[in-house]
């Protein structure tokens, strides 16, 4: 096999496990089919380091976003994979830079939510550097219930809006 | 027909932002203890252009607003008296009126309009009031709440609070495509103009106790920063830009100090700032959230909003510091405290997903006697007019924000509603010079 098609296979493979496992990202509303996630095995490049293009490609580093229980900023199981793979990407890349955007829903009052979103970024953070990336590398901003991703007043909405946004300042 | 609607609900769409809705008047406290004033229309005897604003009608959705007066209705105003010599009081105790407030148009001759009024009492068939304001012609609707507070407090002993103005929020938009206003208005959210306008997200805003200046968080430098600005000119400055939170400002009653929540220490606590020195004083010290703090009327305290028990409650300290006493008793949430002069604290309750505006008076009770004064389900943000009679809140109504304005025993209720946007954070300002 030339490298080309080898680079090519390996496209296609990375592509359908993207797609594959998206929907475990968030309840969204498009009205695709679930398609149970396929087990994460992130793909190993070569020396096994991450590069900034597994950043668009790699399945787990797409995943971008950390949801939270309402009034609550600690960490649910299921975002332990996404939150190794960053900090895997921060050690493999010691340039790279991470700023963590806390946000709350609607419900309490706007600076009670403006420190409840700093809780739950500094909880990202702190699993972020138990994992292996650097607290240099990472910048927590709390924006409390004042950018919501959905309006709505109901749960479905409120639990899009508790989340930790990870914004790559620096690849 | 459909588009025929549009465009008539377009064109009903007011000129000014913010506009007054219809008066709620509670039906089950309803108005009784209302007192009943007719105000008759204020004529233009000047020789020149008439004002463009009825004066009268600006009186008496103040005083309706504040649910202590009931007005009589215009159609009721059988007889239209413009000074004392037209008044027959027997028409008026007739009609079931305790006060009658008559007034005059006339041109200034130094320029503008000279507005002559008079108060009397029905029963007593007697001048209570009889006063001249002067205004300029764009400024008639500050006559207009100014001679509701001459009528208010020359009946009920307390200052009127209808000349004064609020400050809020705005956002535009959705997400990252928000932008975000500070703005003052009216107290009947007349006259909105701009603060100030920022892609970045705008919060908390915050009066001095002279009117002049407004302190708020801002997030335009990338992270949440607090800035004081002059409101005629305005000239502002970054007073607090630490690392982490800088948030919830708060002036003391004398102005020279600022209190304010900082997580420069890795977690949330209250502080209070110097404003000549910009010394801070760190006040809590503890692992949970604090914030949201407030002086109290004599300035020796800062009520403050802490989850320190598991849930955010309300807890007093010294400004010298010291150990916090908690000031909330009953409900599972309560935050965001606003104090009156007379030590009344109104705050948001959550029970639930329900949020409302309550109000503690300390005066009763071992903890204090609680009522909640708003129906939910996401009220928010209360703020007390500086006379402690009416309070504004903001709340969700259709997926978007908008302000009410409640009084303080909760009998009445007015919506003022934003013709674009969401509407928040309502900060009632303190009395404007006379």
């Amino acid at each position: 096999m030339n490298t080309t098609l080898r680079f090519a296979l390996f496209s296609v493979l990375m592509l359908s496990l993207a797609a594959c496992t998206k929907q475990t990202k968030a309840p969204e509303p498009e009205p695709e089919p679930y398609v149970p996630p396929a087990p994460v095995e992130t793909p190993v490049v070569d020396d096994g380091r991450y590069s900034p293009e597994d950043l668009d490609t790699d399945s787990c580093l797409r995943q971008r976003v950390v949801y939270f229980d309402f009034d609550q900023d600690a960490l649910k199981p299921e975002f332990t994979a996404i939150i190794g793979c960053h900090a895997k990407y921060l050690q493999d890349r010691p340039s790279a830079r991470i700023t963590l955007e806390g946000n709350a829903d609607e419900r309490g009052t706007r600076e009670y939510n403006h420190a409840l979103g700093e809780r739950r970024g500094n909880a990202v953070s702190s699993a972020v550097q138990a994992s292996g990336g650097s607290g240099s590398q990472l910048n927590v901003v709390s924006y409390g219930e004042e950018r919501p991703v959905c309006t709505s007043s109901n749960e479905s909405c409120w639990s899009q809006n508790r989340r930790v946004e990870i914004v790559y300042t620096a690849k | 027909m459909n588009r025929l609607l549009m465009l008539l609900a377009f064109l009903l769409v007011p000129l000014h932002g913010l506009h007054a809705q219809t008066l709620e008047i509670n039906p089950i406290s309803g108005s009784a203890a209302a007192l009943p004033i007719a105000v008759v229309p204020f004529d233009y005897l000047g020789a020149s252009v008439a004002p463009d604003v009825d004066l009268a009608a600006v009186v008496r959705a103040d005083l309706n607003r504040s649910g202590s007066f009931r007005t009589l209705a215009d159609r009721d105003l059988v007889e239209r008296p413009l000074r004392q010599s037209d008044v027959n009081f027997g028409t008026w105790r007739l009609l079931r009126q305790d006060y009658l407030l008559v007034g005059r148009v006339l041109d200034d001759p130094a320029g503008g309009y000279r507005t002559e009024f008079e108060l009397f009492d029905v029963a007593k068939q007697e001048r209570l009031l009889g006063l001249a304001l002067s205004g300029r012609p764009g400024n008639m609707r500050d006559i207009a709440h100014q001679v509701a507070d001459h009528v208010y407090e020359k009946i009920l002993g307390t200052r009127g609070a209808f000349w004064t103005r609020m400050a809020y929020v705005t956002a535009v938009g959705l997400g990252r495509d928000t932008t975000y206003s500070l703005m003052i208005a009216d107290a009947d959210g007349h006259n909105p103009q701009t603060v100030v306008r920022s892609r970045e997200p705008l919060m908390s805003p915050a009066w001095s106790p002279d009117g002049k200046r407004l302190a708020y968080v801002s997030f335009e430098r990338g992270a949440s920063s607090i800035y004081i600005q002059e409101i005629a000119t305005g000239a502002r400055e970054v007073v607090s830009s630490f690392k982490g939170i800088n948030g919830a400002p708060a002036f003391s009653p004398d102005g020279s100090k600022l209190a304010l929540a900082l997580s420069r220490t890795g977690n949330p606590e209250i502080y209070v700032m110097d404003l000549a020195s910009r010394a801070l004083t760190q006040l809590t010290n503890h692992w949970s959230i604090d914030t949201e703090p407030v002086f109290t009327p004599d300035g020796r305290s800062i009520i403050f909003t802490s989850d320190r028990g598991g849930k955010p409650q309300l807890y007093e300290v010294a400004i010298e510091g010291g150990e916090a006493r908690r000031v909330t008793f009953s409900g599972q949430y309560n935050a965001r405290a606003t104090i009156e002069p007379e030590g009344r604290i109104a705050m948001a309750q959550g029970a639930g997903n329900v949020y409302r505006i309550a109000v503690l008076d300390r005066r009763y009770g071992s903890g204090g006697e609680t009522r909640l004064i708003s129906p939910g389900n996401l009220d928010e943000s209360p703020s007390f007019a500086p006379n402690g009679s009416m309070i504004l809140y903001a709340t969700r109504e259709n997926q978007r924000g908008v302000l009410y304005v409640v009084s303080a025993d909760a009998r009445v209720r007015q919506r003022l509603v934003l013709a674009d946007g969401d509407v928040r954070e309502p900060a009632w300002s303190p009395f404007r010079q006379r």
